[in-house]
């Protein structure tokens, strides 16, 4: 177990700057997300930490240590890859044993590690079969085996769950984190879906074009979003934005509910708002349209839940209110988020 | 042809003709080339079996069916023997070679560098080549008086002038090397496509597991590229197996018979000699090792689709 | 930057080289000899004491004067052009639409006929040289290059069937289904879609048609007996020999001049030859 750390980390390939100068302190123990969408630098940046990549400038240091001319098997990391990465010539039980072999541990102990990591995570009855007969959750698994069989002080996980088919991966997200916190193992996962982000972190670090737009816990990161991209990207559907004069008025679809409907004492704004199409997807009823008295040429989705009765027409302009809390300002030349909170008064 | 396309859409789609009906299509676009080869290759196959079991020779007016006594008569020519002998030495031992130096130039050429296209010239140069004309400057490389092979072993010290092409066994080594010379590109060539194929995370998975150098090879990269070494081997194999043009154009098949292999044993009777169905009855012996090697590699191409 | 990581990846550059080096030169130096002998001046070639990788007299172009005028080099080299174009056409005439039905039309049957393609191309010529230089002679062709344009294509045509075959399965068979919904015919598909994207595949099999021309000995040598109508393959070996006397500075000329152009197209093209033969070959 260690902390990891990147000191105004780089990397160029060409004159495309992958990741731009990045700083990270992940703590001993945390399950930290790399997030962000494709081309963001987020895998770039694992594997600088991994060592399969040597940054252009910057530091890595693991549990205080520099890292930076370490190979990276002396780095005590393991990590696990997209494709799982199983040798397909050896059997479950070859692979497990792999690294302890490649690390020279003692032969006598290692069938005893071996079996323990498999049993760990449910595989102890495949050891012997090759990885083109194992379904894709147990390969996940085969590959977590692989990982943790060397107790290394920091896991590296490239999108393990994305190879699986949706239904599973909600179980297998359950799962990954009982797991990480059994072992109590530094991790740092890369995803660009949301929700495994969200439901696993510790801390979301949200990336974008190489940059670290935002780090914090889940909640923070989606209730105190730092700028437009951070804001647009965490939740779904999106954050609404509305030009407000010279700035960016930002409040998510799920903060809207019929007018009155409000169980608060908190200061509410109230805003009417025209139905052009609905979707019903079961749990929450998606009301596609615009404000009418402002930006009415701006699109804005109203998220209500199934258990709000609320008759929707297209066509028809509804009075709904937000809680005055909820609405955010974003400066419209950066993104970024203004520092005030929305004023009061006409909208 | 193609105005088939836009009377299709004249005449309504409902027509079915020749080129939308996908059997018929197949089988049309397939046929030229069966028949081609059905009889270029096929029949003169059943006719070399045919003059296996006559006597026909070039002077001879009319064939006449003896049986196997051809082929007892080629079986028993002793130089038969020696050539059999000489032919699985001469396939195994230089498709062995090819295959071992192969792996390692293939695994050095793996990563990009500087003037690669540069040195891939020069390597792709003696399977490029026709083989009748690298033969000769091997030739006279291996020259009894002038060979520069000779010049520069005496110039490093060496005290003997070894007759290359003159000596049984020397000239069995002399057309190894040249075989190897000659097919070491093409299985360099596969086996790059090989280890290419090898998905780059399985190496950094490796690398992360904590594999040195000779771990990584032997254990990862290695058993990875094994059966399409064995197709590499499988290939050459049948290659050397049936080739005759090295030693052909180096030693004629001599001295005394030592570099005599079926193939040219079967050219010399059958063209130089005149005796037809003795010539093709010796080649005919060449094919219970090829169906065997058929086998093998049906059986390999079949496993290696299944992964 | 450490001065470790530096000193191994040096290390292993090094390393690279001293194992490449030694095979490139095995590979060339029979070619680098082909080009010091065909410019020495005979009487320097044939002085055993001379030291053979310096020239002791002035370069001279000699040997090749006698190759282009006193030989039928330059006639061998027109006879091996016509039958190389004649047997590229004739080849992709007959294996591109071969190729392209084993890979789309013909589903297991065609898998079968694949395999059953490649092996005819395991039937050594050998074998077959003695029946088909009778088969040459009733059709009243021996002697001719045309023996050889009609007799070349039954190995070049199943290699570049099945080489044509992985190519064909690598393009999506999306491109053709979306054409024929709009209206055109499976043919028309292939001629119009698949054809224009194959450009590569048809120039590496083009290519790849033509070496193996230039290559070819033993038919070469069977069919053909007078001089004039040799190949290069074929005439240079066994013309450039008077009695036991060889002119080797003529001969390594017609070598190195009949070698190295081609392969330096052959080089040119060959990442497209390996992706075709991996593809056709191995799954990965």
């Amino acid at each position: 177990m260690a902390t990891v750390e990147t000191r105004a980390i780089r990397k160029e390939f060409g004159d495309h700057t992958a990741v731009d100068c990045v700083d990270l302190q992940i703590r001993e123990g945390e399950f930290l997300v790399l997030l962000g969408p494709s081309g963001c630098g987020k895998t770039t940046l694992l594997r600088m930490i991994a060592g399969l990549e040597k940054q252009t400038s910057g530091d890595v240091v693991i549990g205080g240590r520099v890292v930076n001319d370490l190979p990276p098997r002396a780095r005590r990391i393991a990590m696990v890859f997209q494709s799982y990465a199983l040798y397909p010539h050896l059997t479950v039980e070859q692979n497990i044993a792999f690294p302890l072999k490649a690390q020279g541990a003692d032969p006598r102990t290692i069938p005893a590690s071996v079996r323990q990591a498999a049993t760990t995570v449910g595989i102890e009855q495949l050891l012997h079969r090759k990885p083109r007969q194992l379904s894709g959750g147990e390969r996940q698994r085969v590959a977590l085996a692989r990982a943790m069989v060397r107790s290394p002080d920091v896991f590296l996980l490239d999108e393990p769950l994305s190879n699986l088919d949706a239904k599973l991966r909600t179980l297998a997200r359950d799962e990954l984190q009982q797991f990480q916190r059994r072992l109590g193992t530094t991790t740092i996962y890369v995803t660009h879906d949301q929700v495994e982000a969200m439901g696993l972190g510790d801390r979301i670090a949200v990336m974008s074009a190489g940059k670290v737009r935002q780090l914090g816990k889940p909640q923070e990161v989606y209730d105190d979003p730092a700028d437009t991209f951070v804001a647009g990207f965490l939740g779904s559907p999106p954050m609404n934005f509305v030009e407000r004069g010279d700035g960016l008025l930002g409040f998510r679809p799920e903060h809207l509910l019929p007018k009155g409907s409000y169980p608060t004492t908190e200061p509410l704004v109230d805003l009417w708002f025209r139905v052009d199409r609905i979707e019903h997807l079961g749990a929450d009823r998606l009301l596609y349209g615009a404000l009418r008295d402002i930006a009415k040429d701006q699109k804005v989705i109203v998220s209500l839940p199934s258990t709000v009765h609320m008759p929707a027409e297209p066509g028809q302009a509804y009075e709904l209110s937000i809680k005055r809390r909820d609405l955010r300002l974003f400066d419209k030349q950066t993104g970024r988020r203004a520092a005030a909170q929305a004023e009061p008064g006409p909208l | 042809m193609s105005g088939a396309g836009r009377a299709d859409r004249a005449d309504g789609l409902a027509r079915t003709r020749i080129v939308d009906s996908e059997r018929w299509l197949g089988r049309l676009m397939l046929a030229p080339a069966v028949v081609y080869v059905l009889a270029l290759v096929g029949v003169p196959f059943l006719l070399a079996i045919f003059y296996g079991f006559t006597n026909v020779s070039v002077s001879s007016a009319r064939a006449s069916f003896v049986g196997l006594a051809t082929f007892r008569r080629a079986v028993e020519d002793p130089a038969f023997r020696t050539a059999l002998g000489n032919t699985f030495l001469f396939a195994c031992i230089s498709q062995a070679l090819v295959v071992l130096l192969a792996s390692i130039l293939a695994t050095a050429l793996q990563k990009d560098f500087r003037g690669k296209w540069l040195v891939r010239l020069l390597i792709l140069l003696p399977w490029v080549a026709p083989v009748s004309l690298g033969s000769i400057a091997w030739l006279w490389m291996f020259d009894s008086i002038y060979s520069v092979i000779n010049w520069t072993l005496r110039f490093l010290g060496f005290s003997g002038w070894p007759i290359w092409l003159g000596q049984p066994r020397l000239a069995m080594s002399a057309i190894i090397t040249v075989q190897v010379w000659r097919t070491l590109p093409l299985a360099t060539v596969i086996l790059l496509g090989g280890l290419s194929s090898i998905p780059q995370d399985l190496h950094d998975a490796a690398e992360i597991d904590g594999a040195g150098f000779f771990r990584h090879l032997f254990q990862i990269t290695l058993p990875l590229i094994l059966p399409i070494q064995l197709v590499a081997l499988l290939f050459g194999f049948v290659f050397a197996f049936t080739d005759m043009i090295v030693i052909y154009v180096l030693t004629r098949g001599g001295p005394y018979d030592s570099t005599q292999v079926l193939a040219s044993l079967a050219f010399f009777k059958g063209i130089d000699g005149g005796d037809l169905a003795g010539g093709a009855a010796t080649a005919l012996f060449l094919l219970p090792v090829l169906a065997a090697v058929a086998v093998l590699m049906l059986r390999l191409a079949r496993r290696t689709e299944v992964t | 930057m450490g001065a470790g990581l530096t000193a191994r990846a040096a290390g292993r550059k090094l390393l690279g080289f001293g194992v490449v080096a030694p095979f490139v030169a095995f590979a060339g130096f029979p070619f680098l000899w082909m080009l010091i002998t065909m410019f020495k001046q005979t009487n320097d070639l044939l002085d055993p004491n001379h030291n053979p990788f310096l020239l002791h007299a002035p370069p001279t172009l000699e040997n090749l004067q006698v190759l282009f005028n006193d030989t039928y080099f330059v006639r061998w080299i027109g006879n091996t052009m016509f039958v190389g174009v004649a047997v590229v056409l004739i080849t992709l005439l007959l294996a591109v639409p071969a190729g392209y039905s084993l890979a789309r039309l013909t589903g297991s049957a065609g898998e079968q006929l694949a395999i059953g393609v490649f092996l005819t191309y395991l039937v050594p010529p050998t074998v077959l040289f003695i029946p088909l230089s009778r088969i040459v002679s009733a059709l009243g062709l021996q002697d001719s290059v045309w023996a050889l344009v009609l007799v070349y294509p039954s190995f070049t045509v199943p290699f570049c069937t099945w080489l044509l075959m992985g190519f064909f399965k690598v393009i999506p068979a999306d491109l053709e289904e979306a054409a024929m919904i709009d209206g055109l015919s499976r043919l028309g598909a292939f001629v119009k879609v698949v054809l224009p994207m194959s450009v590569s595949g048809l120039l590496t099999v083009v290519i790849f048609t033509f070496t193996l021309v230039m290559q070819e000995f033993v038919y070469g040598l069977t069919f053909i007996t007078t001089s004039s109508n040799f190949t290069i393959s074929v005439g240079v070996p066994t013309f450039l020999v008077r009695g036991d006397v060889y002119f080797w500075g003529s001969l390594m000329g017609a070598c190195f001049i009949a070698s190295v152009p081609i392969a330096v197209l052959y080089n040119s093209f060959v990442d497209r030859f390996i992706a075709g033969f991996t593809v056709g070959a191995v799954k990965g």
